[in-house]
């Protein structure tokens, strides 16, 4: 039988779903929409560009070939406007309709934009989560707009600070007191700030912009900030409407089962715009994050064309480098906290009822994986030496059986 | 496919894997000349405590996370190899934040580095294996 995929998006979520359908799956056609231009990118690679250590060419997240050796029908630059999970049908911005046997959601997220008053006063806005948005910025700072300001000190806000910090004289204001308060706790994250402070950018905490005037934020606390550039940077939240209007079944983000399948018949999800189960809390999140996005994709793909696949193993995570210094955290924090710390090697891990539930190691991020998998896998804490491999991270915990499985491939 | 396998009662602790899988890196003929007061990177390491040793490398996953995870595109599966293109490579360790063995670790340019299994290099099959003493790493087939 000849099967029509259809996915819309164009990110690592779909590229999972085209790899793992065309495993499975020669004959079918896939028809990939893109609101965007480009062929497939890394979008964390964007504040890398900025940096100039990616080129142009290198921020591809796949060869030149990919659609034409997986035979996909990209339609880039087409937006898709309606989807009706009755009939079986999307319709695109220009108006023509496509039926589907199976479809996927892989629409990502979209930066969140606060009303502040006054915001329509200013000139040169952006948000920071496309290469067009990294092509802007650089355009306008290269045109001698020197003075950034960004509004939020979270992972989209400090990246873009770093990646333009040596072409532009940067302030980032946030809310809260701490940076990356998304990723981080309070101890870890003021070693962060010192960081980024001792790195030339200004950071402003604790105060909230109020409202802007032309090119003048003022904030909460009477101070007022000149900027020719004004970049929010406020979070994103996941593209779900298109999913919502139809009928849809929604959280915060598409709710999926652990087979990516939504509540629609021969309608999957996956990536940015989903909402799914964090296996460190057990807890529906939004995990906003590529390496999910691709897993995701991949076992929705995997279903799409028959083959089944389960995906239970989502937890947030992210590596990170700010300035040189290396961030890498997976997780919840939530229980005990063992910190094993040595003035900026930092190594917290929390857990609670015998299991890992989350880490964050700065500096020293040797074998950090290990911790990874002690909490996708919610290894129980003491079946392990779990006091050595937090010290020293390395397979030596785990005993003779679970190495001869794994490195001495006995089953 | 041929894959790296230990035998852990065997292992003297001895690291010259390692400096085998450095010498194999730098692909010079001679390995004392290759390392002579270099800081060694190998793409295999033994631990070490309390009178147990063994080798960990890459185990070239069937379902490879690093490769999964990858957020540039640079580690992907070649002919059964988990491989690392180290020009398209950033360095952002999202590799090393998901590897469940700690068999990759950063470069010294600004990359990762891991083990091919010597595919990327001039002595064909893992030196590591070719230079341990008492075959506590061996290179075999055996259908997993």
């Amino acid at each position: 039988m000849h099967r029509k995929y259809v996915i819309i998006g164009n990110s690592a979520a779909a590229v999972g779903a085209v790899e793992a359908i065309r495993r499975n799956d020669r004959n079918g056609s896939i028809v990939i929409f893109s609101k965007e231009s480009q062929s497939t990118y890394s979008r964390p690679l964007i504040s890398y560009y900025n940096q100039g250590k990616v080129g142009r060419e290198s921020i591809y997240f796949r060869p030149d070939d990919f659609y034409e050796k997986n035979d996909c029908d990209f339609r880039p630059g087409t937006s898709v406007v309606k989807i009706d999970i009755h009939s079986c049908t999307i319709t695109t911005d220009s108006g023509s309709d496509e039926k589907y046997d199976r479809l996927l959601i892989a629409t990502g997220s979209e930066p969140v934009v606060p009303p502040f008053p006054g915001l329509d006063t200013v000139s040169n806005v952006r948000t920071y989560t496309s290469f067009d948005d990294a092509l802007a910025l650089e355009e306008l700072i290269s045109s001698g707009l020197s003075r950034v300001l960004i509004v939020g000190a979270g992972l989209i806000g400090l990246k873009c600070a770093e990646g333009i910090s040596k072409k532009a004289d940067v302030t980032c204001v946030d809310l809260s007191d701490k940076v990356l308060s998304s990723i981080l706790d309070d101890v870890s994250s003021d070693l962060i700030s010192d960081h980024i402070r001792s790195n030339g950018i200004k950071l402003v905490l604790g105060n909230a912009v109020k409202a802007f005037s032309g090119n003048k934020a003022e904030l909460a606390d009477g101070s007022r900030i000149d900027f020719d550039v004004l970049v929010i940077a406020s979070g994103v939240r996941p593209c779900a409407s298109l999913f919502k209007n139809a009928g849809g079944l929604t959280g915060k983000g598409i709710i999926i089962d652990d087979h990516c399948r939504t509540s629609a018949e021969n309608v999957f999800a996956a990536g940015d715009c989903v909402e799914s189960v964090d296996m460190s809390t057990g807890k529906y999140k939004v995990m906003a994050l590529l390496p999910n996005a691709y897993m995701q994709g991949e076992c929705a793909g995997s279903n799409m064309s028959d083959t089944e696949c389960v995906f239970n193993k989502a937890i947030p995570m992210n590596a990170l480098t700010l300035f040189g210094l290396h961030i890498l955290t997976a997780g919840s924090y939530t229980g005990e906290v063992s910190d094993d710390s040595e003035g900026n090697d930092i190594r917290r891990f929390y857990h609670s009822d015998n299991r890992l539930n989350g880490y964050i190691l700065i500096s020293n991020i040797d074998k950090a994986g290990i911790y990874t998998s002690m909490i996708r896998d919610r290894v129980p804490l003491d079946t392990i030496d779990f006091g050595l491999v937090r010290k020293a991270p390395g397979l030596m915990a785990f005993g003779r059986v679970y190495r001869d499985k794994t490195l001495g491939g006995k089953s | 496919m041929k894959r790296v396998y230990v035998n852990e009662e065997w292992c003297l602790g001895c690291h010259l894997c390692e400096y085998y899988c450095a010498f194999a890196q730098t692909n010079e003929t001679d390995i004392a000349r290759a390392l002579k007061d270099k800081v060694i990177k190998p793409g295999i390491r033994v631990e070490e405590h309390n009178g147990i040793c063994f080798a960990v490398s890459c185990r070239h996953c069937e379902e490879p996370l690093c490769a999964k995870s990858c957020i540039t595109g640079a580690l992907t599966v070649v002919s059964g190899i988990v491989s690392v293109d180290t020009e398209k490579c950033i360095g952002c360790y999202t590799c090393i934040l998901n590897c469940p063995y700690g068999a990759i670790s950063p470069s010294d340019k600004g990359a990762i580095l891991k083990c091919q299994l010597c595919s990327d290099n001039t002595h064909g099959s893992p030196a590591c294996v070719k230079g341990c003493p008492n075959k506590a790493i061996v290179f075999e087939e055996r259908g997993m």
